[in-house]
């Protein structure tokens, strides 16, 4: 086990370097030919408060995060605050030691700042270490780092001395400080570096150290990218070059990569004075004939709901990215869970129609945010596309090959002048923008400036022309046309291959699971399959139109069905149902909604619990089964 | 023929090109004051000489929202309070559309009331018509955030105890480069500040009483108006900030005490629009972005080429 993958976790205090100087090391063990994929935890917090992020570096593929770590790189929390100074967290200063013993594995190594950091202060402490056959290098990080200059490099020497207890070579970890940091710190950096290194070869004899970096070799050239990242850069590849937002984590990041990337671009960012701004500004660029975007987290996307309407009835292309934290309300805003699934499926009045898809992937999510500007503008819908703070922060390496594609600016189904002067127009001269009947129910706009190309754009029901109308024969036509265009639009995602499927074909049992979870899954049913269980898994990132037919292929091919969701009400589950009518003594579920995403081993538990043992109980694991009720 | 022929293109304009086939007749109640928007914006518009095809026309909901029937532009008629957003998206998209937003008192002064001081804030090039009648005139008679203290209506049975709303102070003070104030019984001067107001290079904001014969009988019917620019009594620079304020000031006061001042409160032909603003800064392009679609020539960046090297 040791050999095959390295868990290494860095944690200190919200505001200490930690998301820069793991992402640097990820990338180094990414370079020295490994798969990584990162996971983080981070409070809602100004500064201070415990976070770490966590690397799973293997020569294998890796799509999800571990069962618990194995290496703990614990620094010092600089803004910790304690009960004597009124803080209510209790001490903050132990934390990033404290409270990351529970999940390192037996034999697992800890290295710790001893210049800020106090075991003794911990219960137990020793007595876990012996009982857990744990490695423990307390080293003066901060006093190192001190003497060499700066406190923030204690991060690197950190770094340092985690390569010297893996055996990994520094070259890989200094050509990214040479890429990565400017002149004027890079020399010291390299030298603390260096001398951690050497400190603990010296001193240590790390020869008893059971965790080593694996090796591994790519077959080509690899980028380690977010789903914020893969997101933005489909929207780029789309020509999408408008965005207009309001801060709101964790759909800041897409907002921020977006606005930095644009003006380079010739493209325009706007930030806002609210939500409803951003989606209607988005959906008047978008009018105006550009490629339009915005997006928000649960309490923001709320507030889009008109503008999403508006687009709708409208007919205006429109994407949106909505990045789900844990709710009701303010929630837990840097938390993930999946529970905006049903808010955006039907927020916004009326019988209104819009498409949804739910990447499981950073690679899928660069190609659903290009899927859903094609789709937004070939079929004049809005398009939503929903991830979670899960899939937007994680890491994970992508062939640089995936997103070697052409470009795609087209908008879809507009008009020339020329063209427009042959489509049908009243008598006064207004063009039918919205004709009753045509192909898919797509009827072909103009763009404001045109020659011949006036129309009324409402939120009321309307004529070809634009024209407010209550007429009950139009009304009917319009709606109906408007409807059509989901039908084409499932039969466009047919040929997509949004799902994802792993294990065998004909297997006995079956595990489905949308969005984010899905890497996760796929672990699971991989360690399933070499256990000996007989069980598949279908991911779906179609949640509207919903892939009603696949689904039930899948349901059918199986005994039975468990249904993994971070939701609390099983909010995916009730949409299979809905879709599908049917199968609910087939479906159970096996839900997590604790703020933190399912591990490998609690889905493998899970389903052993639910499906082979049939009583649900995952003993250890903050998860809840609900068993399978009927339709 | 280029994308967008329509803009620019030099030739004499008719008013009646902007009527519309359907509903000629707008369907206003007989006597009010939305008549007389629509009047100054027909004649408006042929003497600025911008066209039906490439004028924009944004409004909100209410009985102004009609504007959007009765004047055959293109035309956005989107949802409560939201004109100005979808505006001013459409004119960065593209700066060569004349972009004209309009709605009531409620719809931007009361759930618009964000975007009008974030609008004005940033000074979008672009004209912004409140057509004011101090009412909720579609819902039938509510009071509205114009209407004065004391107002009784269905939802204000003991009288609003509220103070009403200063739209022209409210306007200079968030950023508003251009603030008249006209009125429907005047449609001279309506016409001639509608015409300011669309040449002007920024935001223009103008305050338009439309009286309303049927939800606010005993309101005045803005007569006899005064144009505080003409009138000896009334002496202040509108382009000075502090004389405007005070002049604003007494005109929203007088209002309520029976007395209607119009005019050009404030002019500043200096500041730029928020779309040079952005383009100094190079976060806007030269050339408009809505041309760019239609450019067979352009050569589309991708991610690939700019920005995942940073990645490996």
């Amino acid at each position: 086990m040791t050999d095959q993958e390295l868990i290494w976790r860095i944690s200190g205090g919200s505001g200490d370097g930690i998301a820069s100087t793991s992402q640097n090391f990820a990338k180094a063990l990414m370079r020295s030919g490994l798969n990584v994929f990162t996971h983080r935890h981070y409070p809602s917090r100004i500064r201070g408060g415990h976070t770490y992020t966590e690397i799973r570096a293997a020569a294998d593929p890796v799509d999800s995060r571990g069962d618990g770590y194995n290496f703990l790189l614990a620094l010092g929390d600089s803004f910790a605050r304690n009960p004597q100074e009124g803080a209510v967290y209790g001490n903050e200063e132990i934390k990033p030691l404290s409270e990351n013993l529970d999940e390192l594995r037996e034999g697992g190594v800890i290295v710790y700042d001893e210049g800020l950091l106090d075991p003794s202060e911990i219960p137990d402490f020793q007595q876990r270490v012996e009982e857990n056959g744990w490695h423990v290098f307390p080293l003066d990080l901060r006093g190192l780092a001190r003497d060499m200059g700066r406190e923030v490099m204690r991060n690197t020497a950190g770094v340092g001395a985690t390569c010297a207890l893996i055996g990994m070579d520094l070259e890989h970890v200094e050509d990214l400080m040479r890429d990565a940091m400017p002149e004027k710190i890079l020399d010291p950096n390299l030298e603390i570096l260096e001398t951690a290194y050497d400190q603990v070869r010296e001193e240590y004899d790390v020869d008893d150290v059971e965790v080593s970096v694996p090796t591994g070799e790519h077959e080509e050239t690899q980028l380690l990218m977010s789903g914020s990242d893969a997101i933005s850069y489909g929207a780029i590849d789309e020509g999408c070059r408008f965005i207009a937002g309001y801060p709101m984590t964790p759909w800041t990041e897409v907002f921020t990569i977006m606005t930095q990337n644009l003006p380079e671009l010739g493209g325009i960012s706007e930030q806002v004075e609210d939500e409803i701004a951003a989606a209607a500004l988005a959906v008047g660029a978008s009018h105006a004939g550009v490629k339009a975007m915005s997006g928000s987290s649960g309490g923001g996307f709320a507030l889009m709901s008109e503008p999403l309407g508006l687009a709708e009835m409208t007919e205006t292309p429109l994407v949106l990215v909505e990045a789900m934290r844990a709710g009701p309300s303010t929630g837990m805003p840097t938390k993930p869970e999946q529970s905006d699934l049903e808010h955006v499926l039907y927020t916004s009045q009326g019988d209104s129609q819009r498409v949804v898809l739910a990447p499981g992937t950073v690679a899928e999510a660069y190609e659903q945010s290009r899927l859903a500007f094609r789709l937004a503008y070939e079929y004049q819908i809005p398009t939503i596309l929903l991830y979670d703070q899960k899939l937007g922060g994680e890491l994970k390496n992508v062939p640089k090959s995936h997103f070697d594609r052409e470009p795609n600016p087209t908008l879809g189904k507009t008009l020339t002048e020329e063209e427009l002067a042959e489509q049908p127009h009243s008598a006064d001269g207004k063009f039918h923008r919205f004709q009753h009947d045509v192909e898919d129910g797509v009827t072909p706009r103009s763009i404001p400036g045109q020659k011949g190309g006036r129309f009324l754009a409402t939120g009321n029901e309307h004529d070809p022309t634009g024209h407010i109308s209550e007429s009950p024969d139009n009304r009917v036509a319009q709606i109906d046309r408007r409807t059509q265009k989901l039908e084409a639009i499932r039969a466009d995602l047919d040929d997509e291959d949004t799902s994802s499927y792993a294990g065998p074909d004909d297997a006995e049992y079956g595990i489905l699971t949308f969005g984010s979870q899905q890497g996760t899954v796929e672990e699971a049913v991989g360690r399933l399959n070499d256990a000996g269980v007989s069980v598949k898994s279908l991911g779906v990132s179609d949640m509207l139109p919903f892939p009603t037919e696949e689904v039930r292929t899948f349901i059918e091919s199986v005994e039975e069905v468990l249904v993994v969701e971070m939701t609390a009400s099983g909010q995916f589950r009730g949409l299979v149902q809905k879709n599908l009518g049917q199968y609910g003594e087939k479906l159970s579920s096996l839900l997590k909604y604790n703020g933190n995403p399912f591990e490998p081993a609690e889905v493998v538990d899970g389903f052993e619990a639910a499906i082979i043992e049939g009583d649900g109980d995952a003993s250890g694991h903050q998860t809840t089964f609900v068993p399978a009720a009927g339709d | 023929m280029s994308t967008f022929s329509a803009i620019g293109e030099e030739r004499e304009i008719d008013r009646d090109e902007y009527t519309p086939g359907v509903e000629p007749q707008p369907t206003w109640c007989p006597g009010c004051g939305d008549f007389s928007v629509l009047k100054a914006l027909k004649q408006a518009l042929p003497e600025v000489g911008r066209s039906p095809e490439e004028t924009l026309l944004c409004t909100g909901i209410g009985c102004s929202g009609k504007l959007n029937s009765y004047l055959d532009t293109y035309g956005f008629h989107t949802i409560h309070g939201r004109s100005l957003p979808v505006a001013r998206a459409a004119k960065l998209a593209n700066p060569d559309l004349e972009v004209i937003a309009a709605g009531g008192d409620g719809d931007g002064y009361g759930i618009g009331g964000n975007h009008f001081i974030h609008t004005a804030r940033e000074n979008h090039d672009m004209t912004y018509i409140v057509f004011n009648n101090e009412i909720f005139g579609l819902t039938k008679g509510q009071t509205s955030p114009t209407s004065p203290k004391g107002h009784k209506s269905k939802t204000q049975p003991h009288g609003s105890a509220k103070e009403p709303l200063k739209p022209l102070s409210l306007s200079l003070n968030a950023g508003a480069s251009y603030v008249a104030r006209t009125a429907a019984v005047n449609p001279n001067q309506a016409k001639e500040i509608l015409i300011e107001a669309i040449e002007h290079d920024g935001f223009a904001h103008v305050d338009f009483l439309t009286q309303c014969p049927t939800w606010n009988k005993d309101a005045r019917q803005y007569v006899p108006y005064i144009d505080v620019n003409e009138s000896d009594d009334y002496d202040f620079d509108k382009t000075d900030r502090v004389e405007a304020a005070e002049m604003m000031r007494t005109t929203e006061e007088a209002l309520y005490d029976g007395e209607v001042l119009t005019g050009r409160f404030y002019v500043d032909d200096e500041r730029i629009s928020y779309g040079q603003e952005k383009q100094q800064i190079g976060e806007m392009p030269e050339e408009p972005l809505a041309e760019r679609y239609w450019d067979d020539d352009y050569e589309w960046e991708r991610s690939y080429d700019r920005f995942v090297d940073k990645h490996e």
